[in-house]
């Protein structure tokens, strides 16, 4: 064990755990990379120190600035520790449909929440985000979509631990949400090893979509279109709430607690092992469980479960 | 053999307000070519008029994007469902 200076030098460095128990295919091992160990709780711990850290450097952000941010609650959650460690007063806008745990985390973390509808989804929350900083040019807005320090905290951080730990790596599956995990990391492995092959998995849309009046209206996150991730990504995968509720209870058999969007992910690492021959798939658990036990995902009845999930952004 | 294709709100509008159609075809390409012969309001729409899928939406063979497969030529198999979604930030779980 070592001493640190603040809590704030513990993000990073998560543990890379092997689950192979859940591989359908014997000669695919698939490893952990359990990302809820962060101190804020989630992989967004990473991104949201990397961008106040790059604003600072950059000059852009100034001490005691408010900053804005949209987020559906893990980036929200991590820049609020790191606003609260480092003195920065900050508003979140949040859908109103996300898990109780994560707004009662913002609060503890001192964010002002402003509501955006349940029915806009993240996109929605985006916009006002956007509208509200171009409204107060004197708040720093880091856009958490379009900001090369995404990627980078992942190219630099995520992406080098993995390939410390386990260069035998042959494929890597993470949940696509901004694509800074995918981007970061994948580019990091396949500047390693070209061979790597980086697999997406996606929620369904959701009911936003009936908001959309066409689909030009529709939303692709810059960092993914300025990191060629049509070019990166081999494949993309959608996963629904029922197999990402299960799979998130299969977790548990191998003793990992952890998010709805982490069920999703490790079912996407399970299509994968059973459709390789061979290899060693590594997943990244964006979060621990602990911010969706109001939603009984572990103990009640399946169907009411994914019921549940359905209305709650779990990504 | 028609397959379903599966529509986004913002298509409904076109096939009368059906969540999804039947449409024939050897490729995604044929079967969406299919399906806006047979409702000509998504002429344009989900495939532009230079032949590539529209930068917002996103095609699925089962769960998987077809983008990341053969894109328009990406072969049919028996029993396919076709998945027309809008790209969106994020997700809310709701289907």
């Amino acid at each position: 064990m070592a001493l640190y200076g603040s809590v704030l030098d513990l993000i990073g460095d998560t543990p890379l755990v092997d689950v192979s128990r859940l591989s359908p295919n014997p000669a695919v091992r698939i490893l952990a990379k359990l990302e809820g160990q962060n101190p804020g709780g989630s992989v967004k711990d990473r991104i949201a120190l990397a961008m106040v850290v790059e604003a600072e450097k950059e000059g852009i952000l100034r001490p005691g600035q408010t900053i804005i941010e949209s987020s559906s609650g893990n980036t929200g959650i991590g820049l609020a520790l790191v606003c609260k460690v480092k003195a920065y007063p900050l508003k979140i806008v949040l859908p109103t449909n996300v898990s109780v745990e994560r707004r009662q985390l913002l609060e503890t973390w001192g964010a002002e929440i402003v509501d955006s509808p349940g029915t806009e989804g993240s996109n929605g929350a985006m916009r006002r985000a956007q509208q509200l900083a171009a409204e107060h040019p004197d708040w720093w807005f880091p856009f958490q979509y379009g900001n090369s320090a995404n990627p980078k905290a992942h190219y630099e951080g995520t992406g080098p631990e993995i390939w410390r730990d386990c260069p035998e790596v042959t494929h890597f599956v993470a949940g696509l949400g901004t694509s800074g995990t995918l981007i970061g990391v994948g580019r990091f492995l396949k500047d390693r090893n070209p061979a790597v092959q980086v697999w997406a998995v996606e929620p369904p849309p959701g009911e936003m979509v009936d908001g959309l009046k066409n689909f030009d209206e529709g939303f692709v996150p810059p960092v993914f279109i300025e990191n060629n991730g049509y070019d990166l990504l081999d494949r993309k995968m959608i996963v629904g709430p029922r197999e990402s509720v299960e799979w998130t209870r299969r977790l548990t058999e191998v003793g990992v607690f952890a998010g709805i969007s982490s069920g999703a992910a490790v079912a996407g690492a399970a299509k994968c092992a059973a459709q390789i021959a061979q290899g060693v798939v590594v997943v990244v658990v964006a979060d621990g469980g602990w911010k969706y036990l109001s939603t009984g995902a572990w103990t009640d009845d399946i169907d009411t479960v994914t019921d549940r999930a359905k209305r709650i952004i779990y990504f | 053999m028609p397959v379903e294709v599966r529509l986004p709100t913002v298509l409904r509008q076109h096939a009368g307000g059906q969540p999804s159609v039947q449409a024939n075809g050897g490729t995604v390409g044929e079967v969406l070519e299919d399906m806006v012969r047979q409702f000509p309001g998504m002429r344009g729409q989900v495939v532009t008029e230079d032949g590539t899928l529209h930068k917002f939406v996103n095609v699925y063979l089962n769960d998987d994007d077809v983008r990341y497969l053969d894109k328009l030529e990406t072969k049919m198999a028996d029993d396919s469902v076709i998945t027309i979604l809008p790209a969106v930030a994020g997700g809310a779980g709701r289907t």
